[in-house]
């Protein structure tokens, strides 16, 4: 437990990484085999059954120390974390203990179904053997999450560097069904309960930004445009009977879409599609802050289900009959797509449609309303085009159309990292809101090194407070800031979240009283649901 | 009538026509420490105890118009009775004693219970009304004893030596620092900011033993630092300069870094736990100590610490001070520690 307790010591501490990359790997060099099951089933959700409520853990800290209960939540309120509340407040242990993490695992497992007053036995004599930091992993262990900021991907790269395996077949033996308390590690990662053969996905072709006028890319025959669709790319592979689903952070998230597992029926083995996961419902394209909603959950219920149902646009084919066909040229794969499943009607996988233009003024025009059917511009795929691995100059660009703005004022300033250290660089914009100020974004980039130069002085001179790295500022450099979506966000206080923000540019025309307010966003954001 | 009011001007004695630690300029400021939230320029007069005294005309003015006393010491002024005693913070640190016609009451200042091997440890006075700090006045702090926090300290600065990092600690030049250096000197090497080094100078220089130091100088070079302990001050913690040393790793010393909130909002690698106030156990402790009938309760978590003594039958009342608001401790700017640093 105390390896394990460092472990999240130092996962916490650091923002890079490289850094917890490196503190996983050590983990994994020196902690016992069951140990490390446990963490990679923590780390990836497989939560152990709760055992006990949260609220009796609170009640018998409150118990045996004595506390009343308004101090208690005065020092809640201080620390902001149950478990880690209940770990500062209780009396120094008076005994220790070896037990390791999967012991601590099983005697918790092992409480299930007892009477609380054995568990509470059981609970008080664990909190008197274990130090702040462990009895705070401890009572995590019953009662909460462990976020830290590792995300399964970097928790593969980790394995993959301790173990020497490949990152993709850890992935999928990590993203597979097992259960930790039989599994050993090292079946677990070199995946013996699955067959990692089945699932490779194949990497991502990617496109360039069009920056030129799209009349210099030649005569628009020779051509294939699509809607550029705001989503989660993804990869859906079918080989032996198996489906998986791979999103573009090379993640497997098969489990977070049930609307697409009758795709295991529907698809011959192998076959790999390239598309992207978006919300649909009546194979129309909803907002991204939709998509949202089904994002990184670990279960979905059946709201969720209703509110943002899920399809996937097929753009391309990369793998039919078990044979490679990516250096087909575009114009054959679109064929074998279409043949493969164009016929798929009533299903909310959809081939990305084509759209038909004559002439770059055309398609020019069309462009425009890209944002009325929740699409962000227009691909241009070269018909004689390979499917490249990463990004390649010349044969696929993403058209986009220009972004929302909005004009806001600077309140925070932060100093940046690299080699902009010394220099305020990161700044936050709020909106008005009547009297008030409200936050609604955060941007680091797009002004020029002079233009920093310039509000670093500012804001030296005109901080008005400072809490950590932080400096609020006098309100009154306004910016305009480019964004690529707007959200509903109850996370934030503006009650939205926009997407993508970035300065477009110093607004040093305008004055603080002509920014935005934020009530011009929520009549945005009405517009786009 | 009570022997002390809290004004505008601060913490005043009618009776002696003084104040104790006025954030606004007075005839005779009684001084508990140096910290510049406890003393300010602008007072025509400063009683504090002997070793605070060059630190202060170090920090403020050497044109300061000081008197001094030591611990146990006593002086009249309008009839009442001053005394100094250790209040465990920093170096030089007093509660003041006031007495008049039987009458006792005692600003603690910022006080400390545990003893950190360089500050005269603090003393319980009896009193009849007692003025506590209650910066760290909730029961999730609770300090570990010093030494196991050094040895922590000491770890973390071995491992860095190992990995080829420099280990950077950030702690306040007055304080912080020479407790540090104090209790981490050994083999290795330590290397302080110019600021800190200064402050040293003057405190070796009335008379306390502190181990050997190394000023930081342009000459200094990287590969020397990597394989020492650099401690600078706050101001110093997002400077250029840490971020060119060899592989930097930073680690604050506060009593902040008991909660994971806390560190995180930092941008540290690492956080001691190592405080120079006391903590939840030790202000009961002290306030126990003192019989007070009557506690004020000055800057920190005053709310729930004010209520939690009346609820055990203390009278406890909060009052509104400038205190607190440039310690480190506070994570507030402290322009006197800036413009030393400059």
């Amino acid at each position: 437990m105390k390896r394990f307790a460092k472990l999240i010591q130092q996962l916490e501490l650091s923002n890079k990484t490289n850094d917890k990359i490196a503190a996983l790997v050590d983990y994994f060099n020196h902690a016992d085999d069951k140990d490390k099951v446990w963490v990679i089933a923590l780390f990836t959700g497989k939560k152990p059954k709760r055992p006990i409520k949260s609220a009796l853990l609170k009640y018998w800290a409150i118990d045996i120390t004595e506390t009343p209960e308004w101090l208690f939540a005065e020092s809640y309120a201080n620390v902001g974390d149950l478990s880690e509340t209940i770990a500062l407040l209780l009396p120094p242990a008076e005994n220790t203990s070896d037990f390791q993490l999967h012991t601590w695992i099983e005697e918790l497992h092992d409480l299930e179904g007892k009477d609380d007053e054995t568990k509470k036995d059981f609970i008080l004599s664990a909190w008197n053997k274990l130090e702040t930091q462990e009895r705070f992993i401890f009572n995590k262990l019953i009662s909460g999450n462990f976020r830290i900021g590792v995300s399964n991907k970097m928790l593969v790269n980790a394995l993959a560097k301790q173990s020497s395996l490949d990152s993709a077949q850890i992935m999928h033996s990590i993203m597979g069904k097992w259960n930790p308390y039989e599994i050993t590690f090292h079946e677990l990662i070199n995946g013996i309960h699955v067959n990692t053969d089945n699932s490779w996905p194949y990497p991502f072709c990617l496109a360039y930004a069009l920056e030129q006028e799209p009349e210099k890319l030649g005569d628009i025959s020779e051509w294939q445009a699509e809607w550029k669709w705001d989503g989660i790319r993804g990869q859906i592979v079918k080989r032996n009977g198996e489906l998986f689903i791979w999103s573009r952070g090379e993640e497997l998230v098969t489990e977070q879409f049930p609307e697409l597992h009758f795709m295991i029926d529907v698809l011959p083995d192998g076959v790999v599609l390239d598309g992207e996961i978006l919300a649909v419902q009546d194979k129309q394209v909803l907002s991204f802050s939709t998509l949202q909603q089904r994002l990184n959950r670990k279960t979905i219920n059946k709201k969720q289900l209703e509110d943002a149902p899920i399809g996937f646009f097929v753009y391309d084919i990369l793998e039919y009959e078990a044979k490679d066909f990516r250096e087909e040229p575009l114009s054959v794969r679109r064929k074998i797509l279409e043949q493969l499943i164009g016929g798929l009607d009533e299903s909310p996988v959809i081939i990305s449609p084509v759209i038909n233009c004559n002439t770059w003024e055309e398609l020019a025009e069309l462009r425009q309303t890209s944002r009325s059917i929740n699409s962000e511009g227009i691909m241009l795929k070269k018909l004689s085009s390979h499917y490249h691995s990463g990004r390649k100059r010349g044969d696929w660009w993403k058209w986009k159309i220009n972004p929302y703005t909005v004009d806001a004022v600077m309140i925070y300033a932060q100093k940046g990292s690299g080699r902009r250290a010394n220099f305020f660089t990161d700044y936050t914009f709020a909106v008005r809101d009547g009297e008030n100020l409200v936050t609604i974004a955060k941007a680091y980039s797009g002004l020029t090194d002079k233009e920093i130069k310039e509000v670093n002085s500012f804001v030296t001179r005109n901080a008005i407070e400072k809490f950590g790295p932080v400096r609020t500022v006098k309100p009154e450099l306004v910016f305009e800031i480019a964004f690529e979506g707007i959200a509903e966000s109850k996370r934030h206080k503006a009650g939205l979240a926009l997407r993508f923000p970035r300065i477009l540019r110093w607004r040093k025309d305008k004055k603080a009283d002509e920014i935005n307010t934020l009530e011009d966003l929520r009549q945005l954001l009405q517009s786009t649901l | 009538m009570a022997l002390i009011e809290f004004t505008k001007r601060g913490i005043y004695c009618k009776q002696g026509d003084f104040y104790v630690d006025p954030w606004w300029p007075v005839d005779y400021a009684v001084t508990t420490h140096g910290h510049s939230d406890h003393v300010r320029f602008g007072n025509k007069y400063y009683l504090c105890h002997t070793l605070t005294k060059p630190i202060i005309k170090r920090r403020i003015s050497e044109d300061l118009n000081v008197e001094t006393l030591e611990y146990g010491e006593s002086i009249t002024r309008n009839g009442v009775n001053i005394s100094f005693f250790p209040a465990g913070h920093i170096i030089g640190s007093a509660q003041v004693r006031l007495e008049y016609k039987g009458e006792i009451c005692v600003i603690s200042g910022d006080y400390k219970i545990e003893d950190d091997g360089i500050t005269t440890p603090f003393e319980p006075v009896k009193c009849h009304s007692f003025v506590s700090e209650s910066t760290f006045g909730l029961p999730i702090y609770k300090w570990q004893k010093q030494e196991i926090v050094f040895n922590g300290i000491r770890n973390w600065v071995n491992d860095n030596i190992n990995q080829q990092k420099t280990s950077v600690l950030i702690a306040y030049s007055l304080g912080k620092a020479q407790r540090l250096i104090k209790n981490l000197a050994g083999d290795t090497p330590i290397y302080v900011h110019n600021s800190i080094a200064n402050l040293n100078e003057v405190i070796i220089e009335a008379g306390v033993k502190l181990p050997e130091t190394i000023r930081i100088t342009p000459e200094t070079t990287k590969d020397e630092l990597q394989k020492g302990i650099v401690i600078v001050p706050p101001a110093m913690r997002d400077s250029r300069w840490i971020k060119n040393l060899s592989h930097p790793v930073t680690g604050i010393c506060s009593g902040w870094m008991q909660v994971r909130a806390h560190r995180r909002w930092q941008s540290a690698d690492a956080g001691f736990a190592l405080s120079d106030h006391a903590d939840w156990p030790g202000l009961m402790e002290a306030i126990k100590a003192t019989s007070a009938e009557k506690v004020y309760v000055t800057h920190g978590f005053t709310a729930a610490f004010s209520r939690f003594l009346n609820d055990e039958g203390i009278e406890a009342a909060e009052v509104l001070t400038k205190f607190g608001q440039e310690d480190d401790e506070e994570n507030k700017v402290d322009l006197a520690e800036q413009n030393e640093s400059k």
